[in-house]
């Protein structure tokens, strides 16, 4: 990419490094921030994550998926957005691919994801 | 009408205050450089000629290296005349993005189109085809249709849209919003998109 471009990128390089590195399958929990009038508040969306599209580009989101009062609901935030206030793991989960949407028709017990143990991503790293 | 020539460095994508992300296009534009400064009374009319981007000496004829060498400059690769620049400006002056822009102003960007080659009219005039494939159509989905009547008048219209060469011409978009001038690097961040290849020459007129 040209360089130049990267200059006017640069707010996003900022808010991309105060991202956690979440993947599909993971339980999140997202702090939207919500403004009603003149107040600003923060609001929690927790659920699976079920998708990162176009992962390290100024465009990236991701799809948080949750069940509330046993309707599915799912929804999109852009993850450079200055309204995600910021993004943090619950739970990480075990998956072998990158997009659950075999989940949509699952419910209860169907709809479980595995647990990944955090001491496999520390082996990763170290 | 004020405006600099600028050069289309590619597209991105930025945020607004309410979070929204905008599609947006970088444009570098200047420093240019006022190479003719047109007058009513040598001129009949008043403008000031701009050049921008550099070209190799050996690239420039002797005509054009004088001219240069009038406004005491470098040779330019593009020169364009602006009419009743807002601003009086001087021979040899400079001008950065700056200078004349700032956030929110709207501005008009002139480009060449991307040429197309040979297009169809679906693609060229957004007809929409034959609208389906059953009723007897098998060859014939992206067809323009009838061109006009039997006897009378018996002939075609004349300017009657049909397929042939598309883009590569002058357009013209207006009232794009300037996001951000990033002063030290000549940046200019216009709302959506503009016409051109990137390291296409641009026109951005206030």
């Amino acid at each position: 990419m040209n360089d130049l471009i990267k200059l006017v990128e640069d707010d996003n390089a900022q808010r991309r490094t105060n991202l956690p590195d979440f993947r599909a399958g993971d339980t999140v929990n997202v702090h939207v921030k919500i403004r009603e009038g003149n107040k600003e508040r923060i609001q929690v969306f927790t659920g699976t994550v079920i998708q990162r599209r176009n992962p390290n580009t100024n465009g990236e989101t991701f799809t948080v998926r949750k069940v509330s009062n046993g309707i599915g609901v799912e929804r999109i935030f852009p993850a450079l957005s200055p309204n995600v206030d910021k993004v943090e793991i619950v739970r990480m989960g075990k998956v072998r691919r990158a997009r659950l949407f075999y989940l949509r028709g699952r419910q209860g017990k169907a709809a479980r994801v595995k647990e990944r143990k955090a001491k496999v991503r520390q082996a990763v790293a170290a | 009408m004020s405006g600099l020539i600028g050069k289309k460095i590619g597209m991105t994508s930025v945020y607004n205050a309410d979070g929204q992300a905008l599609a947006c296009t970088v444009i570098e534009t200047g420093p240019c450089v006022v190479t003719q400064v047109r007058t009513v009374e040598k001129d009949g009319y008043e403008a000031v000629q701009l050049g921008f981007g550099e070209k190799k000496e050996k690239h420039t004829n002797k005509p054009e290296l004088g001219h240069f060498k009038k406004a005491g400059t470098t040779p330019k690769r593009k020169l364009v005349e602006f009419k009743e620049f807002e601003q009086g400006l001087d021979l040899g002056q400079t001008l950065k993005a700056a200078d004349v822009f700032v956030e929110g102003d709207f501005v008009d960007v002139v480009g060449t189109a991307k040429g197309r080659g040979f297009q169809g009219v679906v693609k060229r005039h957004g007809f929409g085809g034959v609208g389906g494939q059953t009723h007897g159509q098998h060859n014939r989905q992206r067809h323009p249709g009838s061109i006009g009547a039997c006897s009378f008048p018996s002939r075609v219209f004349k300017g009657l849209r049909m397929a042939g060469r598309m883009g590569g011409n002058r357009v013209k978009v207006q009232n794009l919003r300037v996001l951000r001038v990033l002063s030290d690097q000549n940046l200019l961040v216009v709302s959506g998109s503009i016409p051109g290849a990137k390291n296409s020459y641009v026109i951005i007129e206030k």
